[in-house]
């Protein structure tokens, strides 16, 4: 009995190697090229690490482990960055507090819950808050936003002042331009894209699993923790991060609602600073020691976000090994 | 062949870029090519020889609305060049000019002895503008400005004078009712020459009433509110009872806000005014170089928060054409430019130190 082995269109006629000589010549120039523009984006990242280590260079060997002093001080000539890490760490976190659920939700809703004609209206309007530049943001946050808020903190801020966890969260001092008002703006600013992100994850959830657990007698809540959520927390996760990436690095609206005030305190109204706006707003001026120390905060946010990032994917990665059982 | 829906929208928009990109290519080359400098050119300044080229520079925004106005109105004495001013803060002028980004920067305080390595040569000093910076304030119910020392403005700055029925406010204006109003301290959030040299001032000044030192930004107290840019000061003391701030003259003026007579060193409270900026330089004496500072000058009349910002370039050029053009617009700023400060609110140069700086024009060379 003759077999016939059947070449397929691309298929190497002989045992295939990733660069075989008898690939056709277009397969192999589009492994190259893709694999030059991958490449690519690695040297570009590693090179703008090793630039902005350079320039910062003098700080870190002027300030040693005092660059996570608080003593921020020009006119001192002392650059301790504790309270901008502090800062970012902060407005991240109530970001992220305030849009996940949201937007996690938002995502749900339209894939489980709203009528396909209804969910296109919904994503136009929620990506058009992407949309605005982000200087809009803030300049809308300075001049409209915060002094409302201003009010409303005011309230707070006597009502709970004394109380035992409130207080030193909540209480007096208040200030239209603070963390918490950078927090929320950061929250509008990323709604979009972990919303548009996780959306298009959990579409991808096949209708099988979803009707299998319909099936079974599943609620929709059952059905989304089920079936749903095992296969997009991986990507649900990515655009979370996707998300606090833009939150810790976003500068304009940042540097003009924040407060400019490098202080390490407990309460969210008190005007704050973080990294990226301490950069913006003294880069101008600054010479020396100074632009040694801002590029070194700039080192700082990356070398944070990626450990972030890190931990949070090992986290996922974990979690899912688990689910699948190995 | 029929194109597909996606391969029209690629066509289409290939199209557009390559047009885009030759509009451009085109606009910028009929600036740029000055081929047409006809030799009689309609300069005032007859004796000029028509120039062509490009002059960048950058630098301190408190320059940024005289170099503007300047170069509107320099377009008609040399209409074969283009200058630019970048703006972006003193310090990036500096940097700039010490790479050769720029011909000429733009600098409200001397090359630090720190940065002074990174420059390849001797740099001149052109001082181009005196301007003073306001103590402004919003209070409502006097008739007329208060008056404030050095000492009390540093507690004020300081949030150690926390009313403005204070005893030290009152006791420099005799005879006028404050309202017990809380004060609320308007500065900067970004970092400036302004700052630098309101808080040089109140170093000179108050001497160890002010603990902060002086910067271009410096640890204000928590309490107070930090606006962006002169504008963002402004804006801040004119919608806040209360509230206190330091603002350049000409955002002050343009704002409508008060400002306080501040005594300087002979004793004498002075308003801020161009004149009484003037005065203050006029009594200052500049180093060999040009450079001075006129904060908490000497003179009966001297306004004491008056700062100067110059203009900086090398003193050896890689070309002739690059050094007629410098010594061309560095020299209508140091002429008929000075005419046009008080309108935008700055002071003019006192003639002694306008004659040194445009005898160093001859300096620029190869």
């Amino acid at each position: 009995m003759t077999t016939v082995t059947e070449a397929g269109p691309a298929a190497p006629a002989g045992p295939a190697h990733p660069l075989d000589q008898r690939r056709p010549l277009g397969d192999r120039s589009f492994q190259i090229l893709a694999l030059a523009c991958g490449l690519l984006v690695l040297v570009i990242l590693v090179l703008i690490a090793v630039s902005t280590s350079q320039q910062a260079s003098s700080w870190f060997t002027t300030e040693g482990w005092g660059i996570f002093k608080n003593n921020w001080n020009p006119a001192a000539n002392t650059y301790g960055a504790l309270a901008f890490i502090y800062g970012t760490a902060i407005t991240a976190i109530i970001a992220l507090i305030m849009a996940v659920p949201v937007s996690v939700g938002i995502a749900l809703l339209l894939t489980e819950v709203v009528p396909y004609r209804w969910s296109r209206p919904i994503v136009y309007v929620v990506d058009l808050l992407a949309v605005v530049p982000s200087v809009v943001w803030g300049l809308w946050g300075i001049l409209v936003f915060a002094p409302w808020l201003n009010t409303i903190y005011a309230h707070i801020g006597s009502a709970v002042t004394g109380i035992w966890v409130l207080g030193p969260l909540f209480g007096p001092p208040t200030s239209g331009a603070s963390f918490f008002t950078c927090g929320i703006i950061l929250a509008f600013m990323i709604t979009p894209i972990v919303t548009s992100l996780s959306r298009e994850v959990i579409a991808t959830v096949p209708a099988i699993d979803k009707e299998g657990a319909y099936a079974l007698g599943a609620t929709r809540l059952e059905m989304i923790r089920g079936a749903v959520w095992p296969h997009s927390q991986g990507g649900v996760v990515g655009a979370v991060l996707l998300g606090m990436g833009r939150a810790m690095g976003e500068t304009i609206a940042a540097a003009l609602v924040i407060g400019s005030s490098p202080a390490i305190t407990s309460h969210l109204f008190a005007p704050g600073y973080n990294m990226p706006a301490v950069i913006a707003n003294e880069f101008g001026e600054a010479f020396g020691l100074q632009r040694a120390a801002l590029m070194g905060i700039g080192v700082l946010l990356f070398v944070i976000t990626i450990i972030v990032n890190v931990i949070a994917r090992g986290v996922v990665e974990r979690s899912a090994r688990r689910k699948r059982g190995t | 062949m029929q194109l597909g829906r996606r391969q029209q929208v690629l066509t289409a928009g290939a199209a557009f870029v390559a047009m885009a990109l030759s509009l451009a290519a085109c606009s910028s080359s009929s600036s740029s090519s000055s081929t047409t400098t006809p030799s009689t050119s309609a300069s005032s300044s007859s004796s000029a020889a028509a120039l062509s080229g490009t002059l960048d520079g950058s630098g301190s925004t408190f320059q940024t609305t005289f170099q503007e106005a300047a170069i509107s109105a320099f377009k008609s004495v040399q209409p074969g060049m283009t200058v630019v001013y970048g703006s972006g803060g003193s310090g990036k002028g500096r940097s700039d000019l010490a790479s050769n980004v720029v011909q000429y920067a733009g600098s409200d305080s001397p090359i630090p002895s720190s940065e002074a390595s990174t420059f390849k040569g001797t740099v001149l000093y052109f001082p181009v503008v005196i301007g003073p910076i306001t103590v402004s304030y919003n209070l409502s119910g006097l008739s007329k400005p208060l008056n404030l020392d050095p000492k009390t403005i540093a507690e004020i700055f300081e949030a150690k004078i926390t009313t403005w029925n204070n005893a030290a406010i009152a006791a420099d204006n005799p005879g006028v009712t404050l309202p017990s109003t809380t004060i609320t301290i308007a500065r900067r959030s970004d970092s400036s020459g302004t700052t630098q040299n309101f808080t040089k001032f109140l170093v000179e000044g108050a001497g160890s009433a002010w603990t902060l030192g002086s910067a271009s930004t410096v640890n204000w107290p928590a309490a107070s509110r930090g606006g962006n840019g002169n504008g963002g000061v402004a804006s801040i003391v004119k919608s806040t009872p209360g509230a206190i701030g330091y603002v350049d003259y000409a955002d002050a003026k343009a704002s409508g806000l008060t400002f306080a007579n501040v005594k300087n060193s002979s004793g004498n409270y002075v308003a801020p005014s161009p004149a009484s900026a003037t005065a203050a330089a006029d009594s200052v004496t500049a180093a060999a170089n040009l450079t001075f500072s006129a904060i908490w000058a000497s003179g009966a009349q001297a306004y004491p928060i008056t700062y100067q910002s110059w203009v900086l370039c090398y003193e050896t050029q890689s070309s002739t054409n690059v050094a007629a053009m410098l010594k061309a617009y560095i020299g209508y700023l140091l002429g008929p430019g000075q005419q046009l400060l008080p309108s935008l609110g700055y002071a003019p140069l006192p003639s002694s130190l306008d004659s040194m700086a445009t005898s160093q024009l001859s300096k620029i060379g190869m």
